[in-house]
């Protein structure tokens, strides 16, 4: 079964422990400014949104990479940089239309989610449930489910 | 590990930023945060000194797990001399900002001096430089942080500042980060604001590697976390409530301090506690309370976000309060309501955006509200004076007091600087619901014996925090003992704040001791700290912090008579409630108290108490 992260802004409370928990994964160290995963808090309107790649089928920053640097895990369905093949020219991160590819001047290269080869760090750190990781044909079962309990018995 | 092993000191009457190794012999000393700090300033600075002098210090301070995946591992707190008490002063606080501050490659940053001219700093991992701050002064902690921002164009810094309060020396100005955090408590604003640093902004991109043992640390932090998420108090009272949760507890045990510790029971409690604040208004079919916020890395969640009635006469032409924001939590809506006798959810949380917005501790300007109040009652206040009617309970009242306070203006010069201050002027001292000069929290201490105690002895003044024998005598945590009684209060005082010493000191939030005890805590920093880290290390250095505060309050000055509660908890009873008719049995705690704490009878710490904690 092909899985894919689900984000429910509503359990979201903003402790970052997704960010920490990603950095962690890619580079050893507690840090959110490498974390591929980021959590926008709207303070006037009292929302924190968790958003990250949401690992298109039709990707294109991998489309868009003159190097081949950006290939897809078969077994995850996640685009994966290459560091090693990657130049840094950052065309991805124009490519991407929702800003999840971006540039680390540190390394020289492009850092976008990777979904951890198939078991999501941030998953298992967030304490509300705010983040999963489900089946990518399902991702609607939760909230069908919802709104089914919600119907009597005469008319949806 | 567990430390970036690097001080950052500013000194601001010379306009330096200089990096200096941390001293790693008192690191394992005194662990961080609280207790690493206050070495530092003890050390450094004379107790003598005046507080909102140059001469006096302010330390910005994390701890070993700050900055890290352990549950609410994102304190700082903020060391200082406090202008409210003349006692050693240390203000914790959450947020994202201590977190900010390991990650740009920081342990701690000492300011000296004062500053010729308004400024701030800027940190941006290694480097570090004070910037004109002109533009800043005269702007609220909200304002500041959005300008720092926005002429930085980077979203992502994270910004500690003063609001008007601090820059007026406000004696309960706090220092206010993430718009709605605060060092909150005996006046460290008023501290910033008299060497003239508005704030401080930091981007920290190093983040932290610095743990000893990676696959240890999470392992025991994970299995730590889940004792919070199981834990009825951390995994469904605070997220849901708030702290919140404790306004009908409290009033019912007949605790809850009201009309300036007049009364221990409030009749509109229930109209403002966390469960009013899930209630829809009629007005707008809207609760108050909009969502639970959590701060850096903590997994409780107790923060409250909420946005107020937009029909209120507070804001009806002020849309700028309209947006959501930080809500009441325990303390502020008790101090703000019940210690006036004010019972206006919207008018509570409008005042405690004013202390959010412009750096103001809710805890002690609601009291001085309150005592305020109680002088109008008795005719030693008059309308003409203070610009308006002011019996207990006036809304109105409360809310004007909070715009003029932090302004500056009129009436607002007398309440800022706090009830002992305000009540010695209009010849009530008596009348000041305070210890050390600064004021109680939201536990009588005739309900709560314990309490009582704890206020007494507290190194910063009355406190909650610093001996939280509420979870104990109220919650029955760890184990339950009755309130009412006197009998093993010292002991349990005692151990209450030795054990707090070294939770504030390791980075993480007191909050966490609902669920935790100090062995939780212990693997925690073991796995993340190099050295020694047992059981018994710790609780030594917890008592060891508590005697080294105490040794600074007595070379300031301070001594046995400050040790005590206001003639009214000591004579007049509880009228109501569980507790009706008992006063503080506080002259029998205080000396069974200082003979375990291994001082003498003065209160003063005897040669081999000091030896044995190596001071």
């Amino acid at each position: 079964m092909m899985k894919s992260l689900y984000l429910d802004p509503q359990k979201c409370t903003g402790c970052l422990q997704c960010e920490m928990a990603c950095a962690y994964e890619h580079t050893g160290a507690f840090n959110p400014a490498q974390s591929r995963i980021k959590i926008f808090n709207f303070e006037h309107e009292g929302r924190m949104v968790p958003y990250t790649c949401t690992q298109c089928a039709e990707a294109w920053c991998l489309l868009a990479c003159p190097v081949e640097a950006i290939t897809m895990d078969a077994a995850t369905g996640a685009k994966v940089v290459h560091d090693g093949t990657c130049v840094g020219c950052k065309v991805c991160t124009i490519a991407c239309p929702f800003g999840t590819v971006n540039y680390v001047a540190e390394t020289g290269k492009v850092q976008k989610c990777d979904l951890c080869g198939g078991d999501p760090e941030c998953v298992k750190a967030c304490p509300t449930g705010a983040i999963t990781y489900v089946d990518a044909d399902w991702t609607g079962l939760d909230r069908m489910r919802a709104w089914a309990g919600r119907a009597n018995s005469a008319v949806l | 590990m567990g430390w970036t092993r690097k001080v950052l000191r500013v000194n601001l009457t010379t306009g330096t930023c200089v990096a200096e190794p941390l001293n790693m012999e008192w690191a394992q000393d005194y662990l961080g945060c609280r207790g690493l700090a206050t070495k530092y300033f003890t050390t450094e600075v004379d107790p003598k000194v005046d507080p909102l002098s140059p001469a006096n210090k302010m330390l910005m301070v994390t701890g070993p797990l700050t900055g890290t995946m352990a549950s609410t591992g994102g304190r700082y707190s903020v060391v200082t001399k406090g202008p409210l008490t003349g006692a050693i002063a240390c203000s914790n606080s959450g947020g994202y900002f201590g977190a900010e501050m390991k990650f740009a490659g920081w342990d701690m940053i000492i300011f000296e001096g004062k500053s010729p001219k308004p400024v701030y700093l800027y940190v941006e991992n290694d480097r570090a430089e004070l910037l004109d701050a002109a533009g800043l002064w005269g702007k609220s902690c909200w304002d500041t942080e959005e300008t720092i921002k926005a002429s930085h164009q980077d979203p992502q810094i994270r910004v500690c500042s003063i609001g008007l309060a601090g820059e007026n020396q406000v004696l309960f100005a706090c220092i206010i980060n993430d718009l709605h955090r605060a060092a909150g408590r005996s006046g460290v604003g008023a501290v910033m604001g008299s060497k003239n640093l508005k704030a401080v902004a930091i981007r920290g991109t190093k983040g932290f590697g610095g743990i000893r043992d990676f696959p240890a640390f999470l392992e025991v932090t994970n299995q730590k976390k889940k004792i919070l998420a199981d834990n009825a108090v951390t995994g469904q009272g605070l997220p849901k409530y708030g702290t919140q949760v404790l306004m009908n507890v409290i009033n019912e045990m007949g605790a809850l301090p009201t009309r300036n510790h007049r009364d221990v029971q409030f009749d509109q409690a229930s109209k403002i506690g966390g469960e009013a604040m899930h209630e829809k208004r009629p007005t707008d079919g809207k609760a108050q309370l909009v969502t639970n916020a959590a701060c850096f890395a903590c997994t409780i969640a107790c923060g409250r976000i909420s946005k107020i009635d937009q029909t209120h006469f507070t804001v009806t032409n002020n849309p700028k309060y309209w947006g959501a924001t930080g809500g009441l939590e325990y303390e502020a809506a008790w101090a703000l309501g019940a210690a006036n006798g004010v019972g206006d959810l919207e008018a509570l949380h409008y005042a405690n955006m004013l202390c959010n917005e412009q750096g103001m501790d809710p805890i002690t300007f609601g009291t001085t509200v309150g005592a305020a109040m109680e002088l109008y009652e008795l005719g030693l206040l008059t309308k003409e004076q203070i610009g308006e009617e002011a019996p207990f309970g006036s809304t109105k009242a409360m809310a004007h007091f909070a715009e003029i306070t932090a302004r500056g203006e009129g009436f607002g010069k007398e309440l800022a600087l706090g009830s002992k201050r305000l009540c010695a002027k209009y010849g009530r001292p008596d009348l000041s619901m305070s210890v050390k000069g600064q004021e109680f929290p939201a536990y009588d201490g005739r309900a709560i014996q314990g309490m009582g105690l704890a206020y007494a002895t507290s190194n910063r003044g009355a406190c909650h925090l610093r001996g939280y024998t509420v979870a104990s005598e109220v919650l029955g945590i760890p184990v339950k003992t009755d309130p009412h009684v006197t009998e093993g209060k010292a002991e349990l005082v005692k151990a209450f704040q030795d054990a707090t010493g070294v939770f504030d000191s390791a980075g993480i939030c007191i909050f966490t001791s609902f669920a935790w005890g100090l062995a939780d805590v212990q693997p925690q920093i073991a796995a993340a700290c190099e050295g020694d880290w047992s059981m018994e290390k710790l609780a030594l250095m917890g008592e060891r912090i508590w005697n080294m505060e105490k040794q600074f309050n007595l070379a300031a000055g301070l001594g046995k008579k400050d040790d005590d509660l206001p003639p009214r908890l000591k004579t007049e009873a509880c009228k109501t409630g569980p507790a009706k008719g008992l006063v503080s049995g506080l002259d029998k705690m205080l000396p069974e108290y200082y003979q375990i704490r291994g001082w003498n009878e003065d209160g003063v710490p005897k040669r081999e108490t000091l030896e044995r904690l190596g001071l």
